[in-house]
């Protein structure tokens, strides 16, 4: 039960877009159209579950037993952008059909501020193996999820008459703004 | 947009009766409002003026609806810079709109005002004198049903509003505090049978909505599984009037009859989700601005499978 309310709170309550504004780059990059969001989302599903599987084991057993928590950061970043590229170099070489599903996606997903802030997440609450797992997972269900909503509502402010000077950036931008005015719905929950 | 307006006359004017006269007021400083910004906004843009077509009459009318009764008389007016020219006009105007006008005015207050627009509730006037509130509102703020069924339990509802068997009726006739226009569940539920009599909306939304809240709250909302109050759940907060006027807004819904049902759904379960768990004491505002922006998406996934095979040249 406790895994239940921690995936809803992942998805929804504390959902990492809408409700902790991380990863606001790709939310607006990529969400022009509903076919890259998809292919975005599955990207930062799958590259947030490998990255926090290793910033977690890098972090429970080196980083907290030696003390050197003040390198998480640092540590992190290395650990994240190496794990990227040497996913994509096997994945090129191992299974040519997922590298193209992922496509450019995958190098992008580097700078993401969303992966890297669900390892620091998952390092600050000092989660176990298995909550580790359920929350960066469902926490990239949420930024999927977010991501898809988002695309479709912009698939459909590209045909309305948006005022010219607010075309683009800026009224997704206001739109981002009321849907976590939304979010604000959700407050007091755990 | 002028008959909907209509159907929201009955309920404000038997809220004149229940909180007292300045509801009148806040109700047309919000429709005038709205039509003002409408007609600026419209210039503003170089827009043709349909100021006068009832939509914006009907933003406003809505917006005083879902605001509590004691609130400054300014409020409503910010709160209709926001749903029309934000929330309608920048998105493109009139039926490009992504979020519910008034709803999205109505959270905008909320996070801006929380004191205002959570503590200015009026006890219902029993005796018929609908002047009393003129003078001195500040002394005179209660709680609604569904704030003291949240934050003090059962027992003090009981307490509060007597038995829920005795109440089911007040309830329904619409003496308790409440929203302005969200107290009576009887007009709004008749208004809202009119406009389907009259085709303007269909039964799929109202009854999703209305449906799941009650299932939802019948098995989670006691104190056991299936020891939750579904009459109860519907009855209070703004539960019918969303359902029936708010979530069938044809602009921010979707539009195919399945995608409505999932969509209505969504919008009850949010609102059970919000009223058990969340901070608020009831959530169906926040359940409509949360499902509206998956209308496109849901239109997209419900699209009709198509038959017929591609014509020539299209492929």
């Amino acid at each position: 039960m406790d895994l239940f309310y921690l995936s809803v709170s992942a998805i929804f309550v504390n959902n990492i877009l809408l409700a902790q504004y991380l990863g606001n780059c790709p939310f607006l990059g990529v969400s022009k159209k509903l076919e890259t969001a998809l292919g975005m989302a599955m990207a930062v599903v799958f590259v947030t579950i490998m990255a926090a599987i290793c910033t977690w084991a890098v972090f429970t057993y080196f980083l907290k037993p030696y003390g050197l928590e003040f390198l998480q950061t640092l540590s992190f970043i290395l650990i994240i952008a190496s794990l990227v590229q040497l996913v994509e170099i096997i994945m090129k070489k191992q299974s040519r059909v997922l590298y193209n599903a992922l496509g450019v996606y995958l190098p992008l997903i580097t700078t993401n501020c969303a992966v890297m802030g669900v390892a620091l997440l998952v390092a600050r609450k000092e989660y176990g193996f298995i909550e580790m797992l359920v929350f960066s997972s469902m926490s990239a269900v949420g930024f999927g999820l977010a991501l898809i909503v988002f695309a479709g509502i912009r698939e459909r402010l590209m045909i309305s008459a948006v005022p010219q000077s607010l075309r683009g950036t800026s009224i997704a931008l206001i739109t981002a703004g009321i849907m976590a005015l939304a979010f604000i719905g959700f407050q007091g929950m755990a | 947009m002028w008959t909907v307006f209509g159907c929201l006359v009955p309920p404000l004017l038997l809220s004149v009766f229940v909180f007292g006269v300045q509801v009148l007021f806040i109700a047309a400083v919000s429709v005038l409002s709205c039509m003002a910004v409408e007609a600026a906004s419209q210039k503003m843009l170089g827009r043709p003026l349909t100021y006068l077509d009832g939509s914006a009459a009907l933003t406003g009318m809505l917006l005083a609806f879902v605001i509590p009764p004691g609130v400054p008389i300014l409020m409503p007016a910010l709160g209709a810079v926001m749903a029309i020219y934000i929330g309608k006009h920048l998105m493109g105007g009139l039926g490009y709109n992504i979020f519910n006008p008034a709803l999205l005015a109505r959270a905008f207050l909320l996070a801006t005002f929380p004191v205002a627009m959570t503590s200015a509730w009026l006890p219902p006037i029993t005796d018929g004198a609908i002047f009393t509130y003129l003078s001195g509102i500040d002394g005179m703020t209660t709680a609604t049903p569904l704030a003291v069924l949240k934050d003090q339990g059962m027992a003090a509802f009981i307490e509060r509003f007597g038995e829920p068997r005795d109440i089911y009726m007040s309830f329904f006739l619409g003496w308790r505090p409440g929203c302005i226009g969200e107290t009576s569940g009887l007009l709004v539920v008749l208004g809202g049978l009119y406009l389907m009599y009259r085709r303007y909306i269909t039964w799929h939304i109202p009854v999703s909505v209305i449906g799941s809240i009650a299932i939802l709250t019948w098995i989670f909302g006691g104190e056991s599984l299936f020891g939750g109050d579904p009459l109860l759940a519907v009855l209070s907060g703004g539960a019918l009037l969303g359902a029936f006027y708010m979530a069938t807004c044809y602009v921010t819904s979707p539009t195919m009859r399945s995608a409505q049902l999932v969509y209505g759904v969504g919008i009850g379960a949010l609102t059970v989700l919000i009223r058990l768990k969340g901070g608020y004491p009831e959530g169906i505002c926040y359940a409509i601005l949360l499902m509206n922006p998956l209308s496109p998406v849901l239109d997209t996934w419900f699209k009709p499978k198509r038959f017929a095979p591609p014509l020539r040249g299209e492929q």
